[in-house]
């Protein structure tokens, strides 16, 4: 591969891995929700990543030369060569942690695929944009969940102010540049995300005042999800579930 | 079937009204939530349209079980549309019951004190992913059977939430059968867990219509009532002559020895499944019942601060609207 | 006036009822035609029975518009009034425009 097809490879997988490991994640809760009408909407937020990877994975197949599927990408890769935020590797754990994850990511989700619908790439402009209507209804969603719960009754607000204080940082590392970013903002096919960190804030601020939570004071952030350099030991076991049938039978076609 | 040893409730009422009312029924009208109706039919459609609802909403877990370890992603998300769609009818089926006076809460408290009853079917295990084929081939499939009938049933909430169930329910038993297809014209592993699955799921399949209930008086006036449209037993032998060519197709063996096309009956005779395994299901003692219900009471109870939480915060802000005026 | 954060908050057992009220949901299936009844659903308040409206019942694209109504807020006619209410209008057949006799040659009209 060039360098440019290697750097692009990457990028692609990058956006691909995210929705494929939020989606799975979502994916735990279904027959498992707090109500009938919550089981359904996290089963179609789930849908909708779950599509989202498969898009971004195949256009990275594409990118790679069809050496292998999205499939082969989701089900043959090993932890080191996921390119997912470590966010949304973070186990489900009480329904709070998990619309407070969802919240977190879909807050720089919109954004960001915002920001390539004016890609000059056109696959990704594609992608971008039927995504982006999908990833607005998450964020409306888990916006209005995460202010009703930290605004709710006294137990509701300690559970989100403690799921605030776990996931919170992990946040950081939506702003971590790379080489593989620089070189797709300095050919074009990623615009300029210097604003995307104070537009963040901005939305998390009026959330979480309305939500009458409180963020808290941190100055680290973990990070290495992005890169691949370092994911937390969570990704390995999603991966063990994920991808066994398919490595335990090679030969068979589903 | 869903709803399975229905007994349908002896009622003592006015026997003028209750001739009205049969009357409409046979003339093949829909009976309406305000309409007079009889305590009986009222109070046996409540315990038969929510055990149809319990069902749905337990019936998500052993399919749930595979969701995130389906072997493609395109498997991935059509496993999860189908099971999150078994959601979908366990909640239009509560909304028919409550317009007969439940609440949704109620019943879903007798599910998990063991008031009420779910399917025989989802307390049994789903081992390999054979097993999600064979679910969605012979288990919707048993289910579409009694469906269908049910969209003529005379309660008009529930014919109506059938009517929806039954457009979305195909969907459901092909996807199965698609996955039966790729198994049985797969590697020898894959037809090896294609056969071992319908092994473990053709007798429990054929117990989802329920004990012989031909000499049944409750069956009877369930069926007077149309609330209940065959019998069970003519359900399970539409169900075999159906599947057993299917069976055929894919070159798999359906453990039944004795079943043989009936020449003179033009039906297929088989072996009746062992009922002594069906009530010790039914009773509790199946291999999946603590687990089922350990995990519909879990979702429930973990639930409740959620669902606690989100009331209040509009209570809260309802009354401050209301302070502010 | 608006209360304080910390003299507003609920206690799990202050809240008033434990079950989401129940609502009605009519969705317009495309553009030019009504909204018809499709079902009802559970929600806390208006704006997430519509997002609850929108997830339960438009998943095959059944939808572009949703209203939803608290179930409590409907008036509904009752039965027992089906002779006053419905039967008067059966006598007067000449609304019908079937009614007349018009000559063919008159043309459509």
């Amino acid at each position: 591969m060039t360098n440019h097809q290697s750097a692009y490879f990457e990028f692609l997988c990058h956006f691909g891995d995210n929705a494929l490991i939020l989606g799975h994640r979502l994916s735990e809760w279904c027959g498992h929700a707090p109500s009938l009408e919550e089981d359904i909407a996290l089963a179609n937020t789930a849908l909708d990543l779950m599509g989202e990877a498969q898009l971004w994975l195949g256009l990275a197949s594409d990118v790679e030369g069809h050496n292998r599927t999205a499939d082969d990408l989701a089900m043959h890769r090993d932890v080191w060569d996921f390119r997912n935020f470590l966010l949304t590797e973070q186990p489900n754990g009480d329904f709070g942690q998990t619309i407070m994850r969802q919240y977190l990511f879909d807050a720089w989700h919109v954004p960001t695929l915002t920001a390539l619908t004016s890609s000059i790439e056109k696959s990704i402009v594609e992608i971008a944009q039927k995504t982006v209507k999908e990833a607005r209804y998450h964020l409306s969603r888990s916006r209005d969940i995460v202010i009703g719960l930290g605004d709710g009754t006294i137990e509701s607000r300690k559970r989100m102010q403690s799921a605030l204080e776990l996931l919170f940082p992990y946040v950081g590392e939506f702003f971590t540049s790379d080489s593989v970013e620089q070189q797709m903002v300095k050919e074009g096919v990623l615009s300029n995300l210097d604003n995307l960190r104070k537009s963040y804030f901005e939305e998390i601020n009026k959330t979480f005042s309305s939500a009458t939570l409180t963020l808290p004071n941190i100055q680290f952030s973990q990070k290495g999800g992005k890169t691949g350099k370092q994911h937390s030991e969570h990704l390995g076991h999603i991966l063990n579930q994920m991808q066994w049938l398919s490595r335990a039978y090679p030969d068979a076609n589903w | 079937m869903y709803a399975q040893l229905i007994k349908s409730e002896a009622t003592v009422e006015n026997p003028k009204k209750l001739r009205e009312f049969q009357a409409r029924i046979d003339a093949g009208e829909k009976i309406e939530p305000k309409d007079w109706m009889p305590e009986g039919y009222r109070k046996t459609l409540i315990r038969q349209i929510s055990q149809h609802a319990h069902s749905e909403i337990v019936g998500q877990l052993p399919e749930g079980n595979w969701i995130t370890r389906a072997p493609t992603l395109q498997r991935k998300v059509i496993l999860l549309a189908k099971v999150q769609d078994e959601a979908g009818h366990g909640l239009y089926l509560y909304c028919a019951a409550e317009t007969l006076g439940a609440s949704r809460d109620e019943l879903n408290q007798m599910l998990l004190d063991g008031r009420m009853k779910y399917s025989s079917i989802f307390n049994y295990p789903t081992l390999t992913w054979a097993d999600m084929g064979t679910v969605g081939w012979l288990v919707d499939g048993a289910a579409i059977m009694n469906q269908v009938p049910l969209q003529r049933t005379s309660y008009g909430p529930y014919a109506r939430a059938m009517i929806r169930i039954c457009k979305e329910e195909s969907f459901h038993q092909r996807q199965g059968f698609d996955i039966m297809m790729k198994m049985a014209n797969g590697t020898l592993e894959q037809k090896r867990m294609a056969q071992d699955a319908l092994n473990r799921f053709w007798y429990p399949s054929l117990m989802m219509f329920g004990p012989s209930d031909s000499d049944s008086q409750h069956s009877a006036q369930s069926m007077a009532w149309k609330i209940k449209i065959n019998t069970n037993d003519e359900l399970r032998q539409k169900f075999v002559d159906q599947t057993v060519p299917q069976a055929e197709y894919l070159g798999l063996t359906i453990p039944d020895e004795n079943l043989k096309w009936n020449e003179k009956k033009k039906r297929y005779d088989f072996t009746d499944p062992d009922w002594s395994e069906f009530y010790d299901v039914i009773n509790g003692n199946g291999p999946c019942n603590v687990e089922r219900l350990n995990a519909r009471k879990k979702a429930w109870e973990n639930g409740k601060w959620v669902r606690d939480g989100l009331l209040a915060h509009v209570q809260k802000t309802t009354s401050k609207t209301v302070t502010v005026e | 006036m608006t209360l304080s954060n910390a003299s507003d908050m609920i206690a799990e057992d202050q809240i008033s009822s434990t079950e989401w009220p129940l609502w009605e949901i009519f969705i317009r299936g495309q553009q030019g035609i009504s909204h018809r009844h499709v079902g009802s659903l559970h929600a806390p308040d208006a704006k997430t029975a519509i997002q609850s409206a929108r997830d339960v019942y438009t998943r095959r694209s059944e939808g572009v518009s949703i209203w939803v109504v608290e179930s409590q807020q409907i008036t509904a006619s009752s039965p027992s009034d089906k002779g006053p209410l419905y039967e008067p209008s059966k006598s007067k057949i000449y609304r019908h425009p079937t009614f007349f006799d018009i000559p063919d040659k008159v043309g459509a009209m």
